[in-house]
């Protein structure tokens, strides 16, 4: 895959741009930060599957049928598909919008 | 694609599981079945008007492989759902819960937490870095043919091992649904995948694709509906029975035997994740949509499908139990509690009969053939570009073929593919055949993710560090699973499995990372220099999506 010069050039602009830097930094973290949620929760229930699988049996209140373990992956399915909304939310918006912004401000320059 | 991931499931927890090889060992012939032969009949008419409009589409070798980059994120979403669940997802998965009760709602959770991981760590990186297969990834800024030659191989034999287990199944599937001969429904299966791929590329597979999710989710949300109205839409109502009446009883809301230590628990959740993440056709996927939003937003559209449908699943799963679990008609001699008619995995298909007739089942049954058919149609697809973009194009010809060349080449690669899959099909028809999903997935998160991930997060990876530690995980998947129980004992006959787990995942793969890492840091040659200092400019594209394949005007 070849990039030509110009496009050298604008990338080597966008590199420069403080913009791009707290754009990056801002994106990876809350990227890392619903990554390492997911993964957490994820694996913390796994790991009670194994060690101590009486409690996903436990049921919600007396008479229901509703366990720890049916309410705990329900609320999973929900909550990380919730998640991901919420960064596409915001990485289509807010993230995206100063990609732009800093892509047409390294074009420009360039030429 | 949940028909290969849950043929993978079923592989991997194979001892615990006694249905599992009832999909592939069932030999009984079903009596012919015509309404599910005219529904499917209607669903091939209409996908086969789908791909000669399609053909005249696709005229670039952009068209072929990634529909000119103009699907939107919510067909693509659609698309990835279908590729995610298949036949196996809806049979095998049901029948999980009617035997095991919550145990299969656990093992659900594992096949949807890795989407998440895909958005946020790769999703975009993806888009913004590719463009036909994701080898352009990895060699983006490493030795072109010696990457690609890496990627190519290890594509092709996940892609293989997959049409493998999934012809197997489709042959013996079929004879159970419609009642026909296994070699005429893998002929069946292998043509119309050929027809869809050769003249309709990626856009007849994606549109294929997008028509069997809906008609997937239609079928199983309208079997739970009916069979939750038995039970006055009360959870409570259904669960209390469904307890009182399972042989398991109180046992049923109690984790099993799916996941009897840690290990086996890190290992599977580990392979499902970066599996998924490291398959060349789900990868492929992201290249189809126009922009890294659209990537975004596929994600969240397949997974909120993928989501309500595992929930979808686990409603039919409990209500069959009571439903299905208690009817003569379905079980051999009328012996309730005895064995299944046609196999446990026809639990889905028995509760459609017992709330919607024939007419619901026959139905469902052409919903798992379509399922079939569009899962094999992606694999073939993604085993072809590997073929004649990254081997073709960039390694014989070194990026000198014309696009007319390279169209042709990945036309007979989709054929050839497809033969290869028919003859497989039928060399391996006695075989149990669950282990090669595990060594897909195994082979895909060992061989394909860590090169992946790290050729867009790590500045110091190498060409020798990649291609070194692509093949030691490669290697390293295969005979793990040849040294486990289910290949060294079931299918050679040994006394004692060499490697004690089932999935290879959780030690092949830290490996590939280990050997990766460490070739890397040890390459002082000089392109191993200038490869270190592209990865400036890659970064910048993959976050910004600046210079992207941008999608052809259509």
């Amino acid at each position: 895959m070849s990039t030509n010069a110009s496009q050298n050039a604008v990338y080597a602009r966008i590199r420069k741009n403080p913009r791009f830097t707290e754009l990056v930094s801002k994106r990876q973290g809350f990227a890392t930060l619903l990554s390492v949620i997911v993964l957490t929760i994820f694996y913390g229930f796994f790991m009670v599957v194994a060690f101590n699988p009486n409690l996903i049996g436990q049921r919600l209140s007396e008479g229901s049928y509703v366990t720890v373990g049916i309410a705990a992956e329900l609320f999973m399915f929900i909550f990380f598909w919730v998640l991901t909304a919420v960064y596409v939310k915001r990485a289509n918006g807010e993230f995206d919008a100063i990609t732009t912004e800093i892509i047409r401000d390294a074009s420009k320059e360039v030429k | 694609m949940l028909a290969r991931l849950n043929v993978a499931l079923l592989a991997l927890l194979a001892p615990a599981l006694s249905f599992a090889g009832d999909a592939i060992s069932a030999t009984e012939k079903q009596p012919l079945n015509l309404h599910a032969i005219g529904m499917f009949v209607l669903f091939v008419s209409m996908t086969l008007g789908i791909t000669y409009w399609a053909a005249g589409r696709t005229k670039s070798a952009s068209d072929f492989y990634t529909a000119g980059g103009g699907i939107t994120g919510f067909q693509n979403g659609l698309a990835i759902a279908g590729d995610y669940m298949s036949a196996a997802t809806l049979l095998g998965l049901t029948a999980l819960v009617y035997t095991k009760g919550v145990d299969g709602y656990i093992y659900m959770i594992a096949f949807f937490a890795g989407w998440p991981i895909i958005l946020f760590l790769m999703a975009e990186r993806l888009r913004n870095l590719g463009k036909f297969t994701f080898a352009d990834i990895t060699s983006y800024r490493l030795n072109q043919s010696k990457v690609r030659t890496m990627a190519a191989v290890s594509s092709l034999t996940v892609v293989c091992f997959y049409l493998v287990a999934q012809m197997v199944g489709a042959g013996q599937l079929i004879k159970l649904l419609f009642g026909l001969d296994y070699n005429i429904a893998l002929f069946v299966v292998g043509a119309l995948m050929m027809v869809y791929v050769t003249f309709g590329g990626m856009v007849a597979t994606t549109w294929v694709q997008i028509i069997k999710a809906c008609m997937l989710l239609a079928g199983g949300t309208l079997v739970a509906v009916l069979a939750m109205s038995q039970f006055g839409f009360s959870f409570e109502k259904m669960m209390s029975q469904a307890v009182s009446l399972h042989s398991l009883g109180e046992k049923l809301l109690f984790p099993g035997t799916l996941l009897p230590d840690p290990i086996t628990a890190l290992s599977l959740g580990l392979g499902l994740m970066f599996g998924t993440a490291g398959l060349p056709h789900i990868l492929m996927r992201f290249f189809t949509v126009t922009n890294a939003k659209e990537a975004r937003k596929s994600v969240l559209y397949a997974s909120g499908f993928v989501a309500y449908f595992f929930n979808v699943i686990l409603l039919m799963g409990f209500a069959a139990i009571i439903i299905v679990g208690q009817n003569p008609e379905f079980f051999e001699g009328g012996q309730i509690g005895g064995k299944i008619v046609g196999g446990g995995n026809m639990i889905a298909m028995h509760l459609a009969k017992a709330v919607g007739g024939n007419l619901l089942l026959g139905f469902l049954s052409a919903v798992a053939f379509a399922t079939i058919l569009a899962v094999v149609s992606g694999l073939a697809l993604a085993g072809a570009a590997a073929i004649s973009h990254d081997i073709y194009a960039r390694v014989i010809r070194k990026g000198k073929a014309t696009e007319t060349e390279e169209l042709r080449v990945s036309r007979f690669a989709s054929v050839g593919l497809g033969l290869v899959a028919i003859l497989l099909g039928i060399v391996f028809e006695k075989m149990n055949v669950a282990f090669m999903v595990a060594l897909a997935f195994g082979i895909a998160a060992s061989a394909n993710f860590p090169v992946l991930i790290l050729s867009m997060y790590w500045k110091g990876l190498t060409t020798r560090g990649a291609v070194v530690g692509g093949y030691v995980g490669l290697i390293a998947a295969v005979l793990f699973v040849v040294f486990s129980k289910s290949v060294w004992v079931t299918v050679l006959g040994n006394a004692q499995a060499l490697f004690p787990y089932d999935q290879p995942a959780l030690f092949s793969m830290p490996l590939a990372f280990l050997v990766t890492f460490i070739v890397s840091k040890l390459d002082n040659s000089a392109e191993a220099q200038a490869e270190r200092a592209a990865f400036d400019d890659q970064y910048v594209r993959a976050q910004t999506g600046f210079g992207a394949a941008e999608a052809s005007a259509h």
